[in-house]
């Protein structure tokens, strides 16, 4: 209570300029819980003060909606369309961060258009100085629409599980992502681990094939910054299921307090 | 006029000599002249030169994976020197026929010096590029080209091609570049070969997959074993 009351104004009013850290988080492979991670991080960050908004991505097919049990009437696509203002789409989420949903099965933003792809950088543009951070969840795969949702983000995190086939498609993001984008560094989060410490072990994994085989634009190899791995957690399905924030569901268990410490491994790393 | 009518035009029927339909006819004639190589009847460097800023331009903004190449006669000078100049331009011609044979309406094909030609194919994916090239590079070295005299004479060309870089707002003379920096590693390593500088790789290699799974056998990331930390349970 009383830290609200003293709480120092809003700094949209102090600061102007100052513009959101922007991550974008991506896979590689599909199923690994991306989107179930950004909208738990998303709150994680959000408790730990920072105003948050999701942008989901996914344009072809989105399912943070599905995830944090939202049904707008106002998706990205009645903005791209010129049906909505942006400021009517960007909504409040259960966590206490906003989300700007892009609606299921848009087919026709499957492809990367560069009608898309100018409406896209219009509406990031316009959001990042409302905002201290920006998670941007993209969809499966290296597409190029993925691969531009990415771009447009300073840092990514790339999500992945012990699976072997997890494993090799995160590799290739990584590999992507060097050789395209000049990537120096890139998050890494472990989902769906059976034991501590598996994370950090694919992690240095990941890192010694990279050392050996990925060439960035400038020579030198990307770095891999271990956020944390995510335990296999059968709270995660209950919350999933339930279509609520494992952070508000179930906020105790280990899944959510390895959500909490990505979190803050990531604001440490701001 | 002259060099219109040298070229082979007519004018249109019915447009009488002096009338606005028989100038634009001529000025038609004059775009399309001043557009093409007199030797070949492909497009000469001029036209090259504006479509290759128009690729450059529409790569960056759609992000379409596109394909310069350029193709140069392999000891062409031998040819000139020992069958004539005359020789010379059949060759010239037949590598353009077949150039031209080779390739998708929607590509480009230009001769852009003595014996050297580009071509520019949009929406070429990387991993066509090499068995475009390769096909083209095959189809001259089979392709006979008749000399005066009657004596076959068949000639090879060394190909170098460059990717453009999507999404990139890039310049047809770094495109260009790369481009003719391979043809020189295609002529430095042997000619009759097609060298392509390729878009980084997004393959991971078998080699690289054992690597990536050379420390961690699947039990033991599955399987909770004796040996390492169970994870803790879940508090609820």
């Amino acid at each position: 209570m009383m830290e609200s009351m003293t709480a120092p104004a809003p700094q949209a009013t102090t600061t102007t300029t100052r513009l959101a850290r922007t991550v974008a988080i991506t896979s590689g492979k599909g199923g690994v819980g991306k989107t179930f991670f950004s909208a738990n991080l998303a709150a994680a960050l959000t408790r730990q003060g920072m105003k948050v908004l999701v942008l989901d991505a996914d344009l072809g097919l989105a399912n943070l909606d599905v995830v944090l049990n939202l049904y707008p009437k106002i998706t990205l696509h009645d903005v791209f369309t010129g049906k909505a203002e942006l400021e009517e789409a960007i909504l409040p989420a259960p966590g206490g961060f906003s989300v700007l949903l892009a609606g299921s099965g848009l087919v026709e933003y499957s492809r990367l258009t560069p009608e898309v792809r100018d409406q896209l950088s219009t509406i990031f543009e316009a959001v990042k100085p409302r905002f201290d951070v920006i998670l941007i969840d993209t969809g499966a795969g290296i597409s190029d629409v993925v691969l531009y949702a990415v771009s447009m983000a300073q840092e990514v995190i790339v999500v992945a599980t012990p699976e072997p086939t997890s494993m090799t498609d995160a590799y290739a993001t990584i590999k992507v992502l060097a050789s395209q984008q000049s990537r120096e560094q890139l998050h890494l989060v472990v989902n769906q681990v059976t034991r501590q410490g598996d994370g950090r072990a694919i992690c240095n994994q990941l890192q010694q094939v990279v050392e050996r085989f990925v060439q960035g634009a400038n020579g030198s190899f990307p770095k891999l910054s271990f956020l944390g791995d995510i335990p296999l957690d059968p709270s995660v399905r209950d919350a999933v299921q339930k279509r609520q924030l494992l952070l508000e569901l179930h906020p105790g268990s280990a899944a959510a307090q390895g959500v909490v410490q990505v979190a803050t491994r990531l604001q440490a790393r701001g | 006029m002259s060099l219109l009518l040298q070229a082979g035009w007519t004018a249109p029927e019915g447009a009488l000599h002096g009338t606005t339909s028989w100038l634009q006819a001529v000025v038609d004639g004059l775009c399309e002249l001043s557009s093409r190589d007199a030797l070949t009847g492909l497009n000469n460097r001029r036209q090259f030169e504006a479509a290759i800023a128009r690729e450059v331009d529409r790569v960056a903004r759609i992000g379409e994976p596109a394909l310069l190449l350029l193709a140069d006669i392999d000891h062409f000078k031998r040819v000139n020197d020992t069958h004539g100049h005359a020789a010379g331009d059949v060759v010239i011609r037949a590598v353009a026929e077949c150039l031209q044979d080779c390739v998708r309406p929607m590509d480009l094909v230009a001769r852009v010096g003595g014996e050297e030609f580009a071509i520019i194919l949009p929406n070429c994916p990387p991993a066509f590029g090499q068995a475009v090239s390769e096909r083209i590079r095959q189809k001259v070295a089979a392709k006979t080209a008749v000399i005066v005299g009657g004596q076959p004479l068949s000639v090879t060309v060394s190909i170098g091609g460059a990717f453009a870089p999507p999404w990139v707002r890039s310049s047809a003379a770094l495109w260009s570049e790369r481009a003719d920096q391979q043809l020189y590693r295609a002529k430095s390593e042997g000619r009759n070969r097609t060298c392509l500088d390729m878009p980084p790789l997004t393959v991971v290699s078998a080699e690289e997959k054992g690597l990536l799974f050379a420390g961690l056998t699947q039990s033991d990331l599955t399987e909770p074993s004796g040996s390492g930390d169970p994870m803790p349970k879940t508090t609820e």
